[in-house]
């Protein structure tokens, strides 16, 4: 009931919100892109039968020598640079997504533990959550992947490993809370097991905090993996993301070939904006604290 | 005073021992640094003989005890690569790397707290509209995509710049800096702006949320009822009081910057120990990890450490216990 | 008030808007009102009826979307109504002082007493640092503050509420203004304290020789403090006069209702009475009189025609149709 009434009030203020509905409009489009971009372009960048070395470092088709069939131009192995945007939009997509929804469901699940059990438990989460917290997430991102090398499952571990805090401190102030509350006590003198109560009755409670803390973190993990690939020490080169993607430009934009990391660039840049337009939307919703 | 000292001192130890055996077990667990350096056609034998040597063939409490003596001793071995003592290597490049972030930092301060003033004093105008949007779009680049983009711009195209490197070294005080030069500030400008994107993006928004709720308080109506400008309510009674959630960011912005100074430092090429950092990553120069990151976590600890006493002296209502 | 005498503050119909996204907010809307110097005024009604902002208004202090729309403020015979920031800067605090409900929330927690008192001086006379120092010594002392010189280094959450109040107090009389504006000084207060609180305000005042706006929803407070009394409905003044002979005998039903819901410990009524209805809609008020909703005594007349203030007995007017005649109960 209440979730209802919520999601009403969101869905009115959506439409009166011009970030938010730009947020959304920009997320549609990576949406889009992402889904059936592949089969828009001709090209699989990664299919390197489909590769031509003649049509290396074609400029943009706005550009004198573009060709047609490269909107954006090609890189040094004649790779459609649109194409492998898409490509590598869906890699970093991905990444960003599946690492937030790993961290949220492992740092709920300390978290509900940390605050309705307490005791030792909660004592050894929340220190090395405090602990953690003291140190960037991208230094910790980048020492685990310097000993665990490359790979797009060692980049989740490692985000998940500096991703999960956040929830876990959220929920469980959140939890210490409901735990209170006299609908628990109630639950736990009947004799509910502690597996139903969190469940049932604790869990649908400490969500919707973290909504706003989940949207912001795909944007931020995409940051990251970007940054850890463009190191070298994030997805392996056969599955480049954006972030390897600008690297690889990087190598030639001494000799002005400046289209092979601006593109990819600006992709991150508009997916993360976007999330973050819906992000602070969702923020200014969901804690009217705030407002 | 002096017990918060005592305790919090006891505190950093932890945090750092605590640092030191997770990097011990990383390193330990990843793979086997004896083929660092043996030969490539080394055989058996001589495989067996270096790990006698590295002392890898001791059980692992003792390892980790010879690890921790070295540590406590400034004592981090060798670098594969360079055959230096890798704490000596880090030391040289550690005023680079700080030159850049400490000049990051003030570039993204000076910026970040008028424009947040601004923003968060007179909500809903253009201007701070403005402010905004930009301030999102900051948070939302990836720094090293910016550097690459400010040099294609202003290095490559326009030469404005230099694209990489640091510039000429001078004296100041005794203390030995590129800062000293002009060819200094010409090569740091690029790389610390670059740095401080982030942060800056940060800071303002956090300044600007604090103004928010700064400006809504009784004590800045009372001010302006007791005749204070408009200009003297916002800084000198709004924005020590806005400034207090800042300063808690500030030390982590300040933990982000020494890590982003990684991919910075790799981009412009400047010599410090970012970029020493990623160099050894590649190359699997352990030693040089360990330094870098025993040392980054003692600076972290002491940053949060000094955090706290600021802390104290901004806002008088917290006293350490 | 005869010609003989310039009033200290001559406010005529005031009108103070708030522009809001739901419609014009007419906070106040053609208040008119005398002050002499050195007079004790009690302005009155329940919250939401304009009394603060009539207060805010005077200084200048109204942020968007708020704005004098109005009328005139003559302060010794000085037009405040929109005058020039940098004039009203100069008055607020030197000439006008305001102390706010809550001192919990009116001292700023960052700085010192000291040196928010200090402030006001630095601000408003030409004292060097010391004397400066050595007046702030001295106007702590006598709002009863012991150990003033070390006092003035601790910051005011070092203080207990009724201490903070007694700094506020003195922050605004440290420049000798001729008008207080004191808004709800002692609502925020604990019981005990209010009455002691309101002694010394009205002690170092009178010392002063200033005037003072008590802006309160307790007409208790009032019949003790003040010599003249100006009762507000939906930003109107429905009924000013002589403290004594409105509270003794009322013309308006609004004021008679305000009364009888003081409770009365020497009477011992056995239930409150509570004037009946909310008040209206500010953003909407109906034509005619604003009060007729909730009035015991309304005609068809109170329907159409909003009634003017007029003069009743000696010094006292209300604005009402059917104004209760010697204070008979609405």
């Amino acid at each position: 009931m209440m979730t209802r009434i919520l999601a009403t009030q969101i869905a009115f203020n959506w439409r009166r919100n011009l970030s938010a509905i730009s947020g959304t409009v920009i997320l549609l489009a990576c949406l889009f892109m992402v889904a059936v971009g592949p089969s828009l372009v001709a090209q699989n960048p990664y299919d390197v039968m489909q590769l031509n070395l003649l049509d290396s470092y074609l400029p943009p088709v706005w550009l004198e020598g573009g060709n047609p069939n490269y909107l954006l131009g090609t890189d040094g192995q004649g790779r459609d640079v649109l194409a492998a945007v898409i490509y590598g939009t869906r890699i970093s997509a991905l990444i960003g997504l599946s690492a937030t929804l790993l961290s949220c469901v492992i740092g709920t699940f300390l978290g509900l533990m940390a605050g309705y059990f307490g005791g030792w438990i909660d004592a050894l989460i929340m220190r090395v959550a405090d602990i953690q917290l003291s140190f960037p997430s991208m230094l910790i991102a980048l020492f685990l992947m310097s000993a665990f090398g490359t790979g797009i499952d060692k980049i989740l571990i490692s985000l998940t490993a500096v991703g999960w805090v956040v929830y876990a401190r959220t929920v469980r102030g959140s939890t210490l809370g409901e735990r209170q509350r006299e609908y628990v006590q109630a639950a736990r003198v009947a004799g509910l097991r502690d597996a139903a109560i969190i469940w049932r009755h604790i869990l649908p409670n400490v969500m919707t905090p973290l909504i706003v803390v989940a949207t912001v973190q795909v944007g931020t993990f995409i940051l990251i993996e970007a940054s850890l690939s463009f190191l070298g020490v994030g997805v392996p080169v056969t599955q480049p993301s954006l972030g390897l993607l600008i690297k690889n430009g990087f190598d030639v934009l001494f000799s002005g070939l400046w289209w092979t990391s601006l593109f990819p660039g600006l992709m991150i840049m508009a997916m993360v904006f976007g999330i973050n337009l819906l992000g602070d939307f969702l923020r200014d919703e969901l804690n009217p604290r705030l407002k | 005073m002096f017990a918060f000292t005592i305790r919090r001192l006891i505190q950093m130890v932890v945090v750092l021992w605590a640092v030191s055996v997770i990097v011990f077990l990383m390193m330990t667990f990843t793979g086997d640094p004896v083929f660092m350096v043996v030969p490539i056609d080394a055989t058996q034998g001589e495989i067996d003989q270096a790990r006698r040597i590295l002392g890898l063939d001791r059980p692992m409490i003792v390892q980790y005890g010879i690890f921790l003596s070295g540590l406590l001793q400034g004592d981090f071995g060798l670098s594969y690569v360079f055959r230096q003592p890798a704490f000596d290597l880090i030391l040289e490049r550690l005023p680079a790397t700080m030159e850049m972030v400490v000049v990051a930092m003030v570039i993204a301060t000076v910026l970040a707290i008028p424009l947040g003033v601004y923003a968060g004093a007179n909500p809903g105008k253009p201007l701070s509209r403005l402010i905004m949007s930009g301030s999102l779009l900051g948070v939302s680049l990836p720094g090293f995509w910016v550097g690459m983009m400010l040099i294609w711009v202003l290095a490559v195209e326009f030469r404005i710049f230099p694209s990489s490197g640091r510039g000429d070294i001078g004296t100041v005080l005794g203390v030995e800096t590129s800062l000293a030069t002009a060819s200094g500030w010409h090569h740091i400008i690029l790389p610390a702006f670059t740095l401080s994107v982030g942060t800056l993006a940060i800071l303002l928004r956090m300044t600007r949320a604090g103004m928010m709720e700064v400006t809504r308080q009784d004590y800045m109506k009372f001010a302006r009822a007791k005749g204070v400008s408009r200009r003297g309510v916002l800084y000198g009674h709004g924005l020590r009081n806005a400034l207090i959630p800042v300063v808690t960011i500030f030390g982590l912005q300040l933990g982000d910057l020494i890590a982003f100074a990684t991919i910075t430092e790799t981009i412009f090429a400047w010599p410090g120990m970012g970029k020493l950092l990623i160099d050894s990553i590649y190359r699997a120069d352990r030693p040089v990890i360990v330094v870098y990151l025993m040392l980054v976590a003692l600076i972290f600890v002491v940053i949060n450490f000094m955090i706290d006493v600021l802390y104290t002296f901004i806002d008088p209502r917290i006293t350490v216990k | 008030m005869t010609t003989e005498m310039q009033p200290l503050l001559r406010v005529r119909e005031l009108r103070t808007w708030f522009h809001t996204f739901s419609g014009i907010v007419k906070a106040v809307n053609g208040v008119s009102f005398d002050l002499a110097a050195g007079e004790v005024m009690g302005l009155v009604g329940e919250s939401g009826g304009g009394k603060s902002v009539v207060g805010y208004s005077l200084l200048g202090l109204i942020d968007p979307p708020g704005k004098i729309e109005s009328g005139s403020i003559l302060f010794d015979g000085e037009e405040l109504a929109n005058a020039p920031e940098r004039r009203l800067r100069e008055i607020r605090g030197r000439e006008i002082a305001m102390i706010f409900q809550d001192p919990m929330t009116s001292l700023n927690p960052v700085h010192t007493v000291g040196r928010q008192m200090d402030e006001m001086l630095r601000l408003h006379t030409e004292l060097d640092k010391k004397a400066r120092r050595q007046r702030c010594v001295e106007m702590l002392e006598s709002v009863g503050i012991a150990r003033a010189e070390e006092r003035l280094e601790s910051y005011p959450h070092q203080f207990s509420g009724g201490m903070r109040q007694r700094v506020v107090i003195a922050i605004a009389l440290l420049a000798k203004p001729r008008l207080i504006i004191a808004d709800e000084p002692t609502t925020a207060l604990d019981v005990t304290i209010q009455a002691q609180i309101l002694r010394l305000m009205r002690r170092e005042i009178r010392q002063q020789g200033a005037s003072l706006i008590l802006v309160t929803h307790d007409l208790a407070v009032v019949a003790e403090m003040v010599d003249k009394i100006t009762v507000l409905y939906c930003g109107r003044v429905v009924e000013t006069g002589p403290v004594r002979q409105v509270l003794e005998a009322p013309a308006h039903p609004y004021t008679r209702g305000l009364i009888d819901s003081i409770p009365d410990p020497a009477h011992r009524l056995p239930r409150l009475r509570q004037i009946p209805g909310t008040v209206p809609d500010i953003r909407a008020l109906p034509k005619g009189c604003a009060f007729r909703a909730r009035c015991s005594g309304a005609a068809a007349i109170c329907s159409e025609v909003e009634p003017s203030l007029v003069a009743r007995a000696e010094g006292q007017s209300a604005a009402c149709h059917f104004p209760l005649v010697s204070g008979e109960t609405a």
